[in-house]
């Protein structure tokens, strides 16, 4: 199995772990990932803000790249938000010949065309989900994840909206309780736990914009999971991820609570059923620790050198925290507890 | 474009209605709005707009186009769909937020400008490089707009750094000058129309 493969912007960087964990995890099922030569952003939802034709010739740009080796007819794009402006694209410019010829004027300033309906893009879930299969990957689970309990994040923009050109194209999930990915969590080894709000939205880019509208979101999303008793939420998106991750604790300093929520790929989770050295799953980087909940299916990640304290616990006069629990259970003798 | 009723043609000019239609890619379905609200209600950030979309578009159909254009609804929709998928006369609700924005933008009429310069800090980068790059898109974001938040997030900003998800510099794409000469070509026939 041979697919176009659009890392998009986040995943060369602040989703490295999203990146690292495809390309582990593609290898045991034979996917095999030709990254799209010399790709640009898809323009999230900025450029089009701004500018309308000039955002479709920007994402059209991709698909032409995508296009020049004719046996590669799918793309697949592991982020949300690229995966939406491809389809959309592609379907505008199918529907619509005044934007397919200009688009392809712009494009030809380019020496490139692009003939709509040529790609199918394919979220990596889809590919997952649809082409590997629940059979095959549950062959290959060695070490499943029996007794973690994880929050099932879909987020927006992979389900909806319904962009398909035809009966082929159709999104692969339903837009407003969408599945797959609890039954592949399921098939790991999980416990899925119920979680409504899972196709709601992160926010976006609105921790920019305003960030009180943006962690009323996330408060919602962390506080969901974590009322039904789940240990780390799953997500599919580099923005979802950032977005819970990284902004989680601004949040807890907002609303004054102590959320603790890792937040975690899909990729990386079956890579760890398989059996995967965690850090080779790039997981460690997040900044919720994921290494308490881990811990619970047994599995060990490094404290990276980067996080080690400095200056060292030498270095200063400071009771360790062993000392002090000795103490405390002298002191319990002591008044006889 | 089919005959719209609610339009008052006056001489000869566009009316608004018109002008969000014809800026909107496809068939928006917008005439066919029949105010039932399920956009507002399905909205995420909605309680913190102006105006709910439902009403937004009651009012371009009035032709309040200062009082739309200058709302920060369409700057503070996150693209998340809801109201696309559930809207009963299918309306492309998403896509028409995205023209209000074109079309403030175009005319300078919105009163924050925290949405509208961190689009184009974003499409700066994009332009000049070819691919997005986050720390720049931030910082010049953080100088021009929330300088006196930067406290909240300079713990998170710092864990991005070490935990080595932040780039320094930004990527550069090879066909930087094909891109170019395509955006530019772009841009000039949306002008053209």
């Amino acid at each position: 199995m041979k697919y176009n493969y659009f890392p998009g912007c986040s995943l060369e960087k602040n989703a490295a772990a999203y990146d690292v964990s495809t390309k582990a995890i593609a290898d045991p099922f034979g996917l095999e990932l030709v990254e799209i030569e010399d790709w640009n952003c898809c323009g999230a939802t900025e450029y089009i803000s701004l500018n309308l034709l000039a955002s479709y010739a920007l994402v059209a740009r991709n698909l032409a790249q995508a296009s020049k080796n004719k046996d590669l007819t799918q793309t697949i794009a592991p982020c949300s938000a690229c995966y939406l402006n491809l389809r959309k694209t592609d379907k505008y410019m199918y529907e619509s010949s005044d934007l397919n010829q200009k688009v392809n004027t712009a494009l030809a300033a380019g020496g490139l065309s692009y003939k709509p309906g040529t790609q199918k893009v394919r979220h990596l879930l889809d590919v997952v989900v649809n082409d590997i299969g629940f059979e095959k990957i549950a062959e290959k689970v060695t070490k499943p994840l029996t007794g973690l309990r994880i929050a099932p994040y879909y987020g927006c923009m992979i389900v909806r909206p319904e962009l398909s050109i035809s009966k082929d194209s159709l999104s692969f999930d339903d837009p407003e309780h969408p599945t797959t990915l609890d039954e592949l969590l399921k098939v790991l080894g999980a416990e899925v736990v119920d979680y409504p709000l899972k196709a709601n939205c992160c926010g976006g880019h609105m921790t920019q914009i305003n960030d009180v509208t943006a962690f009323e979101l996330l408060h919602r999303l962390i506080k969901g999971a974590a009322d039904y008793q789940a240990d780390l939420i799953v997500t599919l998106c580099p923005m979802c991820q950032f977005n819970l991750d990284a902004f989680q604790g601004p949040m807890n300093r907002h609303f004054g609570t102590k959320f603790s929520m890792p937040v975690l790929y899909f990729t990386q989770m079956i890579g760890l059923a398989l059996g995967m050295d965690a850090k080779k799953l790039g997981i460690g980087d997040e900044l919720i620790d994921a290494r308490p909940v881990l811990a619970k299916i047994g599995v060990q990640v490094p404290i990276p050198e980067s996080a080690k304290k400095r200056p060292d616990k030498e270095a200063l006069p400071m009771p360790s925290p062993l000392k002090n629990s000795e103490n405390i259970s002298k002191i319990k003798e002591e008044i006889g507890q | 474009m089919t005959t719209i009723q609610y339009t008052q043609k006056n001489n000869g000019k566009k009316s608004f209605l018109e002008e969000v239609i014809e800026l909107t890619p496809g068939k928006s379905n917008l005439e066919m709005c029949i105010q039932c609200g399920t956009c507002g209600g399905s909205c995420p950030s909605g309680a913190d707009m102006d105006h709910t979309p439902r009403a937004i578009f009651q009012m371009i159909f009035a032709g309040m186009k200062d009082i739309v254009l200058k709302s920060n609804t369409p700057w503070y929709c996150v693209s998340c769909y809801y109201c696309t998928s559930r809207c009963p006369q299918e309306i492309h609700i998403t896509d028409l937020m995205y023209t209000i924005k074109r079309i403030a933008v175009k005319e300078n009429v919105y009163d924050d400008t925290t949405a509208p310069d961190f689009s184009k800090t974003f499409i700066n980068w994009v332009e000049n490089y070819g691919r997005s790059f986050e720390l720049g898109l931030m910082s010049i974001h953080i100088l021009k707009h929330t300088r006196l938040k930067v406290f909240k997030i300079t713990e998170m900003g710092m864990g991005m750094v070490t935990k080595g998800r932040m780039s320094f510099t930004p990527n550069k794409i090879k066909g930087l000058t094909d891109l170019k000469a395509i955006l530019a070509k772009a841009k000039e026939l949306e002008v053209a129309g």
